[in-house]
């Protein structure tokens, strides 16, 4: 590595003096394919002298050999790690690029230009002070250019560097750079909440005002991308914010001591300071901050420390520590805006997995509100949610959770969902503020309980979830149990197709998010029935595991029954009762279960009835014993 | 917040979190510097207890001498629960780098030994001491980074990582590697080493030490295994080696540096990369890509 600092061969102690004092920034480079992403990041890494012998040779030799850049080094190969994305010539993930100066130590995102790519630049823009947003001088002003300001704007990026590129194949015209400049501005106005912009024109590919301020744009007069990055201040780091530290882990090495570690998230904490312990409430004082084998006198935001307290309160993982005088907030819904980072739609209704710092929970996505078209940044209307769009909607948890708005804290207002089947991340949200509902609705308290009223009826309530594929025989049994059940003496109701979709549901169609929300509907009601003490039989399809999955946690674990009524598709389509799949294979009924849209097998189901081996009235008759087994009266 | 500072917080986060969220966690020592740092950190984390996981090291059999004394003398100073894992199979098969070449003895020794331990214990999370700027594959990999059941990486299947959120929900026979060091350089390791004054192993600093050349590379002559050719005599030279594996694979250079201002000042001035001691990456360029889709850490 060849440093121009002479320090290191004349006095290395003193070098590393200055260098221990170095601070990081976090900058992103985004824009259109081809706008010179991965080549800007490897002339600054080159310009920097950050790049050994070995590794410019082996550029030397990739370059003749990819033979991109006729005249000479194509920076880019240094940068696209991955072999795919080597050959096909673009950037497919986020490349994490390090190098320092004698001021900083850069940590660079290179994020991909591409629209199915999106995701990852919103990774890169989570965890950035600085965007450098690259323009093509040719192109001007693109879809994905607007996209990608949007996204790191949303995300809370407070400053960005216009990167005009590739000025020297339009003859370093300051007229086409105004325009471009000129254009930018209006768009940010209107769209960005970023006011701190710096437009600079480069070419990466020859050097221009990368390092150094270059004479073919004697027009210009302001900084270059490496003066900007050397003295732009970094925010975030602002003591005077109120106190946040997620708890991450409980340390008790003994029963003596007692310590809560977490990375403070803003402001500062001393020994003495009044905190409070949301959600809850609890209010106490901190009696020490640790680190390591010392005591610290005052901690800081972004440090990982370990606090102890006066008094002995609940404290654990998923708690938050917070200022007493100042606490922010905590609910169980908000306002949020979405961003869906998976192929798999976002559908209302389902029930998905929260994750904000260390807090956990159930994850209901309310209707849209809207979606945000970010190339017109229009409203627009929306059912569901597909990958790399952007919505605002109502979330509902399971349980209350501190928080502030993503805008004050982003770290205590920002948090990632993740889907309950595939344990994917699959989204991204930034909360905007808590409904009033919460605060305000209380449960009523109702006096006589479900367990009195299974009492007056001598049974344990149950929801007996019947699920298979259209024809496989779920009613046919559904009605021999309820018969069987009703001579037994209990008070039995069913649930179907028939009386659900005619009714209730007869609003909802058979697109995916109908489904789902036929389903979350029935699951409801069935909650309902178990309430007051009934046993409620359905038949439905219900084809997906995370519905199934959903309605089994409304309910108690010994009341949700699962029966998967295993019947092979040709059977089914052989019975074809109400030629339902004679139509189905003639295309018109579309997204038909078995057929044009998958059944996902129940993955743990109470019981499983192979009806090629077993009659209906045999198979009630084990669901039955099943249930006497389970302390069914 | 100096960088280091800042590096070391994150660390310590990333630590905490696995330690909330796994079932069986383990770090991956490899005793090289890296791992030191990563350990010095673990330390830290969760002061005053001690971590609460086992350090694990995959022995492929032919690690310096100096390596092997070094970690046992660290495990024990500082309480540590530690694991020696060995490819029993590889070990009967008689593996050896000289007979059976670089790329398969590592395979088999290093990568092979590893998932064979990580099944054997149950191990759901391994913490790893990689670092980003290592490499160019390795830029691209996640902190949290996922294992299938047959211990493959895919690059195309890595979940987003947003803000300092880690999703650890893994499925059915999914393992993860942990890289707490990912935003680490070799520069910013060295200099925390120096600061902190973190124990390494001592062939990092020079000294007068019997090797002999072989295509241009100097090999240690560790213990008497090494099969000298013909009119191959081991000399005495003032060397040191800048990255620790196997002494057979490991490059030492000429140096006269001692004491880590002046490691630290050579590194800085050298013009060749860290990893180009090792003789594994040279076989083609997307030889760690693919090496990492098989399962090398």
């Amino acid at each position: 590595m060849v440093y121009i600092d002479d320090l290191i061969a004349e006095d290395i102690d003193l070098y590393l003096k200055k260098h221990e004092e170095k601070e990081i920034l976090r900058f992103i480079t985004c824009g259109s394919v081809d706008d010179g992403k991965s080549t800007l990041i490897g002339r600054m890494l080159y310009e920097s002298h950050m790049l050994y012998d070995d590794h410019l040779s082996m550029l030397e030799k990739d370059s003749k050999q990819m033979g991109t850049q006729e005249k000479g080094l194509d920076f880019a190969l240094l940068v696209d790690g991955l072999s795919a994305e080597r050959e096909q010539g673009i950037t497919i993930d986020v490349a994490y690029r390090f190098f320092s100066t004698n001021k900083r130590k850069y940590i660079v995102a290179d994020t991909p230009g591409h629209e199915e790519y999106t995701r990852n630049m919103a990774t890169g823009s989570s965890t950035a002070d600085v965007a450098i947003i690259l323009v093509d001088a040719r192109n001007g002003i693109m879809t994905q250019t607007r996209r990608h300001s949007f996204i790191v704007s949303m995300l809370g990026v407070k400053k960005i560097i216009l990167a005009i590129n590739k000025l020297d194949l339009v003859g370093y015209s300051k007229q086409i750079y105004d325009k471009i400049v000129e254009e930018y501005t209006t768009f940010a106005k209107n769209a960005l909440e970023i006011k701190e912009i710096t437009s600079i024109p480069i070419s990466a590919l020859l050097g221009d005002n990368i390092t150094s301020s270059s004479d073919n744009t004697s027009w210009y007069n302001g900084p270059t991308i490496m003066d900007y990055l050397e003295t732009v201040k970094i925010e975030g780091k602002n003591l005077s914010n109120p106190f946040r530290m997620p708890v991450q882990w409980v340390n008790r090495p003994n029963l003596n001591f007692r310590g809560y570690c977490g990375t403070i998230a803003s402001g500062k904490i001393e020994p003495g300071d009044k905190i409070r312990v949301l959600p809850g409430g609890k209010n106490s004082t901190v009696k020490s901050i640790l680190f390591d084998n010392k005591e610290l006198e005052i901690a800081t935001s972004g440090r990982s420390v370990t606090i102890t307290l006066e008094d002995e309160i609940d404290v654990s993982r998923g708690k938050m520590i917070v200022s007493a005088e100042n606490p922010g907030g905590e609910a169980d819904q908000f306002q949020a805006h979405i961003l869906w980072l998976s192929d798999d739609a976002m559908m209302p209704g389902r029930q998905y997995i929260f994750k904000s710092n260390s807090q956990t929970a159930s994850l209901n996505l309310g209707k849209l509100k809207y979606q945000i078209n970010v190339n017109s940044l229009n409203h627009i209307p929306a059912k569901d949610l597909k990958l790399n769009q952007i919505a605002v909607c109502n979330i509902y948890l399971d349980k209350r959770i501190a928080f502030d708005s993503y805008k004050e804290n982003k770290t205590t207002g920002g948090f990632i969902i993740i889907d309950k089947i595939t344990n994917h991340t699959v989204g991204m949200g930034l909360i905007d503020f808590a409904l009033r509902r919460s605060d305000n609705i209380h449960w009523q308290s109702i006096d006589i309980t479900k367990e009195q009223r299974a009492l007056q009826k001598s049974q344990s309530p149950k929801i007996i979830w019947f699920t298979g594929l259209s024809g496989s025989g779920k009613s046919s049994i559904a009605n021999i149990l309820e018969k069987k059940l009703y001579s037994m003496g209990h008070h039995t109701i069913i649930l179907d197709g028939d009386n659900i979709r005619h009714g209730l549901n007869k609003d909802l169609g058979f697109t995916e998010a109908d489904r789902v929300e036929n389903i979350r509907r029935v699951g409801e009601v069935a909650r309902l029935m178990v309430e007051s003490g009934l046993i409620c039989i359905t038949a439905f399809i219900s084809p997906f595991e995370s519905e199934r999955r959903m309605i089994r946690s409304l309910v108690s674990e010994d009341e949700f029954v699962e029966i998967y009524v295993d019947t092979p598709l040709e059977i089914c389509e052989d019975r074809d009762v109400k030629g339902l799949y004679a139509k189905a294979r003639a295309g018109q009924l579309p997204n038909f279960t078995g057929i044009s849209s998958p059944f996902e097998e129940p993955e743990n189901p109470e019981i499983q009835i192979d009806t090629t081996k077993i009659s209906p009235e045999k198979a009630a008759d084990i669901i039955i014993e099943f249930l006497s087994k389970n302390h069914f009266t | 917040m100096t960088h280091l500072e800042a590096l070391e917080a994150e660390a310590i986060h990333i630590m905490r979190e696995v330690v909330a969220e796994a079932e069986n966690p383990v770090m991956l020592y490899s005793i090289g510097k890296d791992s030191s740092v990563m350990l010095h950190l673990a330390m830290k984390a969760f002061h005053p207890a001690k971590p609460p996981f086992p350090i694990m090291h995959i022995d492929t059999t032919w690690k310096f001498s100096e390596m092997i004394d070094f970690r046992d003398r660290t495990a024990e100073e500082l309480g540590l629960d530690l694991i020696v894992h060995i490819n029993k199979k590889g070990q009967d098969m008689d593996i050896n780098p000289f007979v059976h070449g670089s790329a398969k003895h590592t395979d088999i020794m290093k990568t092979e030994g590893l998932k064979q331990a990580i099944d054997k214990y149950q191990f759901d999370v391994a913490f790893g001491g990689a670092r980003r700027d290592e490499e160019k594959s390795r830029a691209k990999e996640r902190i949290f980074s996922f294992r299938s059941a047959q211990h493959r990486w895919d690059p195309k299947k890595q979940r987003p990582e947003l803000w300092n959120i880690y999703n650890s929900f893994k499925n059915k026979g999914e393992t993860i590697r942990v890289f707490p060091l990912s935003n680490w350089t070799e520069l910013d390791i060295w200099q925390y080493i120096h600061l902190e004054k973190i124990p390494i192993v001592p062939l990092y600093f020079s000294k007068e030490r019997p090797v002999v050349e072989r295509n241009g590379v100097l090999i240690l002559v560790d213990d008497d295994r090494l099969p000298l050719e013909k009119g191959e005599k081991p000399m005495m030279k003032r060397v040191r080696f800048r990255t620790l594996g196997c002494y057979p694979l490991s490059g030492a250079v000429e140096s006269q540096a001692d004491t880590l201002p002046e490691i630290i000042q050579e590194m800085l001035l050298t013009t060749t990369s860290e990893r180009q001691g090792r003789t594994i990456d040279f076989d083609s360029k997307s030889s760690m890509e693919k090496k990492k889709q098989e399962g090398y850490f």
